[in-house]
This record gives structure tokens, sequence and C-alpha cells, in this order.
């Protein structure tokens, strides 16, 4: 996009997310919360919509969005209730979702992100609680229930909570609508109430945006984006919506307010089907639930059990550990890998850019080729720790040390295990190192004497002698010592 | 033993107890019972005779055991068809759940079991519960033992036409707008509506949620009350109802009501359409609820005009969104047609009677967008009026005593064309529903004018079933009515 488009338009763009809870069980019945599992097993008179079944609402829900609100900054209402959203999908048990309309849980927070352009605080309007339908699968024609020959439905998934973050219209260009879901996603993951695991659909993004000239004071005719369930594919959408707008206001096109698919394939949006009118939820208050009122306590627990903020865990990462903002990023892209460097650098107790180093220069290639997660790897912070003190200790070198990390990788044994068991260790004893280096001196005079006479360039040769003879198992620096204690 | 049909549940209770009759027997009497009358009444969707002969069975060596689940183990009890029954075919009475055959029991159904009753079978009713008649009924209508002629009432007709008739002595139904107390009024019997969230609702078909609670049908007040006993009680399952355990109805049933305030509304003795016979019956009753010590005084209930048009629009609104689900997706009968959109409207043009299209219409007219605050709205907000009225009433009586439906038992097909005179013979208890309290229908005689049963309502507060019982058990004591010859249909 030239630098003069850019100047003439401004984009605004506010995103809804939403966020399956990893509840033990579902929203209004005990069936178990999973991924996966036969078709329509994880199911009850309750989630399938049975004539007579009724709701109970899980508390545990409730509570993990007054976390998730609370750790937006938002009020939570201390009058809420559900209410039911009516309308026919198949995959709908009840042909009503059960959610929230005008009192929802937590209203009224705000995020704040950063990145190259500087920081941006993002608007949270509102953050309520609702369930989640089946799973259809259409056969036949597009794959899209209007031209299938039939579909199949799977009511595992039914049922299960699902929280709506709705942000403000803060957003303002494809870099810091990444940034506010990335963020989103380790706040999230952080809280531990969600395993956000965005590929199986457990966060899933919709995006309101619209263009404007810059200087008008209206909003540009809005354009809701569906389908995204990754970071990367809601810049691309911003990104080809941005265009996609920019060049019908150039034209002088009329831009229509409608719903439109991303599609992942070719990172472009069409036009979702034309909707008859528009849609009439005809929201009510659900009167088989009563409404809620969290109390003050309730809501202090809650807050009391929050942990830090993505945000708050990087300013500390860089006061506390003296890192940059490369490597905090690296460091801090999942709560995992962040809480496993902090233990590794507590039990080291040392520079901790060292253990920094480790796992992002060493560690994390290993995990590479392996391609497995931190937390599925056998090596411990403790024993991380344990490896950089042998180096520091010189007891064994730093390319040795890369090895052992290798080993440590394959077996969770300790470094000091592996450098003893491969007879690693250096001599580091000042003492037995002595009768080597003057075994050296004696074979070498002449080498010897030219030390002595000055020629420091020499010692190099007698350190590798008194390396070969140790079975390169000598400290070098403890050896170059020793030969220029002895000949200068 | 002759005529074991008539005996109330309390009394076979005391034959099983004292082994003058089994478990079987009774069951065989009713079977038999069945067999003579259901072809006139059309009472029964579904009858379970094999299942009641084996549960009889069992009952009888439990007993034999000394191991009774409760002293009415061996009583046999039939079901609206509303109430969902694990393995019996539950219909609520319409076309589009044909077929259906449940994989779970009622919270309710599994009460009865629990407290060794026997089940009989699934009874008749206005499809979905909407109706006064069971003229509604997908499957036909039930007929009143009194005149054939004549609906039983509804939307329980089919529970209160096989109560009156012998058929059974107790069956659940539920009254949303008086779908107990109607029939009851109607038949000749007892019908109580409990305290809103006193019986749990799960496994309840649902109609109008906020409005739906199961009731007892039965032939005499202390029946009214062990039912209620037996079945009541806060549920985990639905969160509507109550948390708080059942008092004692039965110990308290004798206090008498000497001494009681109790009030009769202006607006209803002055409401017009009430048949002369049926005004006359209860005026009567008055005088004899203050022969037997109570003060009758005269309240006011301003709101009362208003509470047929707020029902019918909470109620509707209400079964718009829970009737939904009927879509033939998942269970009941299925229309095709070439897109899902066309299967589903189908199947619920051919599923769903006049009456269920006509309150789904209006429900999801008036929770429209736009129509919402005209419409439901301000209908909750009489409902918060007619609380208000019917607290302020009772901060000064104990009861109030009113007429429970403004006529007698109706021909078929009188009402039929004109919903809304079908709409406000349910005029007097549709109030309670909204307000949730609890309130009984208790006969007080036939009609002069045509010979067929008249209600009395006593509305109590909420939670207050003891006092009402109490006096509906004095009432029926004193009139003698409930047992007598006089209060049985000639069959």
């Amino acid at each position: 996009m030239s630098a003069t488009k850019e100047d003439l338009f401004e984009t605004t763009c506010g995103l809804e997310i939403h966020v399956e809870l990893a509840t033990a069980s579902k929203m209004f019945c005990g069936c178990r919360v999973d991924f996966g599992g036969e078709p329509n097993t994880r199911t009850c008179p309750v989630c399938l919509g049975l004539p007579g079944s009724l709701p109970v609402a899980n508390e545990k829900a409730v509570e993990y969005t007054m976390k998730i609100g609370l750790a937006l900054n938002c009020k939570i209402a201390d009058y809420s209730l559900f209410h039911r959203k009516n309308y026919f999908y198949p995959d709908m048990p009840k042909n009503y979702q059960i959610s929230q309309y005008d009192l929802p849980l937590c209203y009224a927070g705000h995020v704040e992100i950063a990145g190259d352009w500087g920081t941006t605080t993002v608007g949270i309007t509102r953050v309520h609680l609702e369930e989640d339908t089946g799973k259809s699968i259409h056969v036949g024609g597009s794959g899209r229930i209007h031209d299938s020959t039939y579909s199949l439905e799977d009511f595992n998934r039914a049922g299960t909570p699902l929280v709506e973050i709705v942000s403000e219209p803060d957003i303002h260009s494809a870099a810091e609508a990444r940034a506010f879901v990335s963020e989103l996603r380790m706040l999230l993951e952080g809280l531990g109430v969600s395993d956000v695991r965005m590929e199986e659909g457990s966060l899933r993004i919709d995006a309101n945006i619209s263009v404007r000239r810059k200087g008008e004071t209206e909003h540009g005719t809005k354009v809701e984006v569906k389908n995204m369930n990754s970071v990367r594919s809601v810049g691309r959408a911003l990104e080809y919506e941005e265009r996609r707008q920019r060049e019908a206001l150039e034209a002088g096109e009329l831009l229509v307010q409608e719903t439109r698919h991303f599609d992942e394939k070719s990172s472009t949006t069409s036009p979702g089907r034309t909707k008859e009118g528009s849609s009439d939820y005809r929201y009510f208050p659900e009167p088989d639930l009563v409404p809620f009122e969290p109390s003050a306590e309730w809501i202090e627990r809650v807050a009391s059990s929050l942990g830090e903020t993505p945000t708050q865990r990087r300013a500390r990462f860089a006061s506390e550990y003296g890192l940059g903002a490369a490597d905090i990023d690296v460091l801090t892209a999942t709560s995992a890998t962040a809480d496993w460097f902090e233990a590794a650098a507590r039990a080291y107790g040392g520079d901790s850019k060292k253990v920094a180093n480790w796992i992002m220069a060493d560690l994390f290639g290993l995990l590479n080729e392996a391609s497995i997660e931190l937390s599925q790897s056998k090596i411990a912070p403790e024993q991380l720790a344990g490896l950089v003190k042998l180096v520091d200790g010189k007891s064994i070198s730093g390319k040795q040390a890369k090895a052992v990390l290798a080993e440590m990788f394959a077996g969770g044994k300790d470094a000091a295990v592996i450098a003893k068991e491969k007879g690693l260790e250096q001599i580091s004893d000042a003492g037995a190192l002595e009768t080597v280096v003057e075994e050296v001196i004696a074979e070498n005079a002449e080498a010897a004497d030219k030390v002595r006479a000055g020629n420091l360039g020499t010692i190099g040769f007698l350190v590798g002698q008194v390396m070969k003879k140790s079975g390169g198992q000598a400290n070098p620096g403890l050896v170059n010592e020793l030969l220029r204690k002895k000949l200068t | 033993m002759t005529d074991l049909h008539y005996k109330s549940a309390t009394e076979l209770a005391e034959l099983l107890e004292n082994q003058e009759v089994s478990a079987v027997e009774i069951a065989r009497a009713l079977i038999e019972r069945a067999d003579e009358i259901d072809e006139r009444l059309h009472a029964y969707l579904h009858r379970t005779d094999e299942r009641l002969l084996d549960e009889a069975r069992a009952s009888d060596e439990r007993r034999s055991a000394g191991e009774p689940r409760s002293r009415f183990d061996g009583v046999p009890t039939a079901h609206k068809d509303l109430f969902v029954t694990k393995g019996v075919p539950t219909t609520s009475g319409s076309r589009i759940l044909e077929g259906w055959v449940p994989t779970y029991d009622s919270t309710l159904v599994e009460r009865c079991s629990a407290a060794g009753l026997l089940l009989q079978g699934k009874l008749n009713m206005d499809e979905f519960a909407m109706g006064s008649s069971t003229e509604n009924s997908g499957y036909g209508p039930s007929r009143n033992p009194w005149d054939t002629n004549t609906v039983p009432g509804g939307s329980s007709g089919g529970s209160a036409a096989l109560v009156a008739a012998g058929g059974t002595p107790w069956s659940w139904g539920t009254d949303t707008g008086g779908s107990v107390r109607q029939p009851a009024s109607l038949c000749g019997l007892v019908g109580v509506k409990p305290t809103y969230g006193l019986v749990s609702r799960y496994g309840v078909i649902a109609f109008a949620s906020s409005l739906d609670q199961p009731g007892p049908l039965t032939r005499t007040v202390a029946d009214a009350a062990a039912f209620l006993q037996i079945a009541g009680g806060h549920d985990p399952m639905d969160s509507t109802s109550i948390p708080q355990p059942v008092p004692d109805y039965l110990g308290a049933i004798e206090g008498g009501i000497e001494g009681l305030r109790i009030g009769v509304v202006k607006e209803f003795e002055e409401a017009e359409g009430t048949e002369p016979g049926v005004k006359a019956r209860v005026a009567e009753a008055y005088r004899r609820l203050e022969k037997l010590g109570a003060e009758l005084v005269e309240v006011s209930l301003p709101s009362f005009e208003f509470g047929i048009s707020a029902y019918y629009l909470v109620a509707p609104a209400e079964c718009s969104s829970n009737l939904a689900r009927y879509d033939a997706v998942r269970y009941g009968s299925r229309v095709d047609g070439p897109d899902v959109v066309s299967m589903m409207s189908r199947t619920r043009v051919e599923g769903f009677g006049d009456e269920v299209k006509r309150r789904i219409m209006l429900g999801t007219y008036a929770l429209s967008a736009g129509y919402y605050d005209a419409y439901y709205g301000k209908a909750q907000r009489v409902r918060t009026l007619t609380i208000r009225d019917l607290e302020r009433v009772f901060a000064d009586v104990d009861l109030i005593a009113t007429p429970t439906s403004p006529s007698t038992a109706f021909e078929f097909g009188a009402k039929t064309a004109d919903p809304l005179s079908m709409y406000l013979n349910d005029v007097f208890t549709v109030p309670v529903n909204l307000a949730g309290n609890a309130a009984i229908s208790v006969p007080c005689g036939t009609s002069p004018d045509n010979g067929l049963p008249v209600g009395l309502q006593l509305i109590a507060k909420a939670l207050d079933e003891t006092t009402m019982f109490r006096a509906a058990y004095a009432f029926e004591q004193d009139l003698g009515w409930a047992g007598s010859d006089e209060g049985r249909p000639s069959l």
C-alpha cells in the first residue's frame, strides 16, 4: 500500500472473540468437555435439548468468565442474567442459544497492546458467557449448508462454555489486530481458563472493519468478517479488507454492510449468503435460570487469584532480568515458556541472560528438531541451570556443554551425571594438573625456554600438549595459568 | 373386593398395609376399569398394562419382604403425557412428537417410582398444554364422565376424566394458567397448583417455563396433600426449584379453619360471564367457610382485569421459544423437504395444531425487535403489579376464595370458534400463575342449572400450602360430597 493511500484513509476495526473454556463439564449439564470422541457420545438430555430437559449453570464457568473480565480490567456486574437468543440452525439443539444480552457479566474494560507503532489502549465493551453449538458436516456441494446433499450433526461440542469478548473499535491496523489477539491468547493461557488451541477452534474471531477518509467524523460502512482462527489470518483478513474497501472508496463505489467469509487458503474475503432482512434474535430473559448476583467476596477471591498479565510480565522481565525486547517476546510467547525460563533463572541465581541464551539458542533448536513443546521435553528448568553452572565453574567447556545438553534432552539425566559418565569433566584441580604440567615442561624444554625468554605465543603449544596428555580433560584456562606461573 | 376403583389412594394404601388387597389385584381392577370406560372417555394416550402388572408383582414382593418403598407402595397412577417417561412414548398431546420414546425419566416420574407407585400409562391433554378442553389434543379430545357430551376441561383433561371416572386414584397434571384447577373444577375433583418452584419441572415438557407447575388431581384433599409430599421438594436439576424441604401437610391437615381470614375478591364477584349456577354454589361455599369459623372479608385486586392479557403475551412468548426445538432434526415426526429449511417448516406445519401455531405466532410477534417493550416488557410489569396486589391482600388475609372457573363443563365445539371465550375460562386461575402463589380447587357440589360440578378456588400465600390444605380439608369434610354417591358421575 502506497504512503499516499495510507495518508488519505483510516481503518477502524473492532473484534469479537469467542473462547471455549476448559472447564471439566459443559455449561449447563454434567457432560465432559473434551475434544474428539466418537460423534454424539458426550451428550445427555440437556445438551441434546430433549423435551423437558433444563439447564443448570456451571459455577466454574461463571468464575472463569469473571477471571477473564478482571484480567481485562472490566467491571463485574452486580446483577447479571442469561437471555435466549432465538434462531433456527440444525446444530443448535434447542434452536435457541443461552447467551447474555443487555446485562453481561463483565463490561467496560481495556487492554494495552504495544508494537512498532507504539502503544494502544483497546477498550473492552463486554465479556459474556454463553453455550457453544454442535458441529455440522455438510456433505456434497461446496461444503456449506445451502447446497449440500445432507448434513451430519455431532453434538459433543454442544453446550461447551463459550466466552465472548467484544472490543471497542479501537484497532486501526493489521499489526494492532495481531497484537491484540496474541495478547488475549497469552492472557487466556496464563489464566488457565482455556487451552487456546486456535487450530481446534477453541478461539474464534470475527472482525467488524470499516474504512473512511481521514477527517471524516462518521464511520465508514461496516463489514463483518467471520471465520478467522489464527493471529495470522486476522491480520491477513484485515489487510485484505482494508485494501478492498480503500479501492472501492477511491473508485467511488458504494460499500454494502454485509457479512463476509474469510478464506484461509486465498487470504481473501467473500460475501456470505445474503440474509432476507436483518436477523431478529428475539432475545428475552431465560426463564429456566435464575439471575445471578456475584458477591463482593467472590469477586475479591477471583481477583486475588489472578496472576500477572502478559504486559506486566514483560515489564518485569525487562526490569528483573535485564532482557531486551526481542528476547522477552520469545520467552513470553506462551506463559509455559515464561514460567520455564523463570524457574531456570531462579535455580541458576546468576546472570539470567545466560539462561535465556541457552534456552533460545540451544534448547529451542532441540525442541524444533524433535517437533515437541517445551512442556513435553525431558529437561527440567533446574537441570538447565545445573548445566550453566558446570560451564561457569569451568568443569566443562561451552562446546562440551552443548553435547551434554543434547544428552540431557534425550534422556533427562543431570548435566553432572552425563559429564562424569562420558569422562568429560575437566581436571580443575591445580594439584592434579601440576604434575602433568611439569612433565610437559620437562619433555618440551625448547618451547619452555622460548616462553621463559618472553615469547608468550608459544604457551599455546604447551597448553595443547597438557591437554593431549590429560586426554582433553584438563581445564585449559587453569593449565594456561599454571604454565605462566612456572615459566614467567 | 368390590368397587376398588373408587377407593382413594389413602384408602388403597391402608388396604395394602392390612393385606386386605394386593397390588396385583388393584392393578387388575384398574385395567378392567380402563377397558370399561376408556372407549367413551379417551383419557389415555398410552396404556402400560404389562408394565403395571410387573410393577405390581414387584411391589407385592417388597411388601411381603417387609420393605415397602413408602406407605403408598403398590398404589397405581397415570401421568399427563408431558411427564417424560423412559421407555414409554411421550407426546405432550402433539403429533410432532409421535413416535418419540424418551431415554430418561422426569424427576417427578422418578420420585413416584421411588415411592413404589405403579405406572398405568400416559394421559390425554391439549397439545403442549395449550387449551382448556382437550379439544386441542393432536389425538382427539377426552370426554367428561359427568356428561360425555361435554369437555373435561384442560389442558390436564385426560387426567381429570380418568380420576373422576374411577380409572385411577390420582394423576399428575400441570398448571400454567389453570390447567389442573379448571379440569378439576369441571370434573368434580381436587386440583392443586403448588407454589412455583415447589415441584421440579425437570422432564416436564415445557409450555411456558416461568408459569408451568406440576400439580396433582385427586378425589380427596388428603390424597392431594400426600401426592404433593411424594413428588415435591428441591431438585438440583431444576434451577428454579426452591431449596427447601416439603412441610408435613398431612400432619397439619385437621387443624380446621377457625379464625382464618379469607378474602373474597370484589372484582371477581363482579366479573361478567360467570354462570348463575356457579355463582350460587360458590356463594354457598363462602357461607360454609364462615360457618366453619373463618372470617370473610372483601378484598380488591385491581390488576385482575389485565391478567388474561398479560398471560397471553408471556405464555406465547415463552412457548414460541420452547417449541422451537421441534424441528425434525433429532427426534419426533419428520416431513422431508428439498432442503433443511423446508424440512423444518413442513414438519412444523403438519405436526403442530392450530392453537399451538396461533400461540407461536403471537409469541414471536411479541418478542420481535421494536415490540418487545410494548408487549413482553409491559406484560412483565403487569406481572409485577399482580404480585404486589396479592402481597398487599395477603398482608391482611390468610387465603383468598374465588370460583375456580366461571363455567361448568361445556359442550364440544362451544368455544373452539372463539379462542378468546376459551381463554376467559381461566380468568380466575391465571393471576395465581402470574404471581407464583399456591392454589387449590375443591368441589362444592353441582350447579343447580345443569347438575355439573362446580369448584371453589382457595388461593394461598407462596409456600403456604399447609394453610391451603387445612382449609380445603375442613371444607371438604363438612360438605361431605367427595366420596359420596352424589360426588360420583354415573358413567
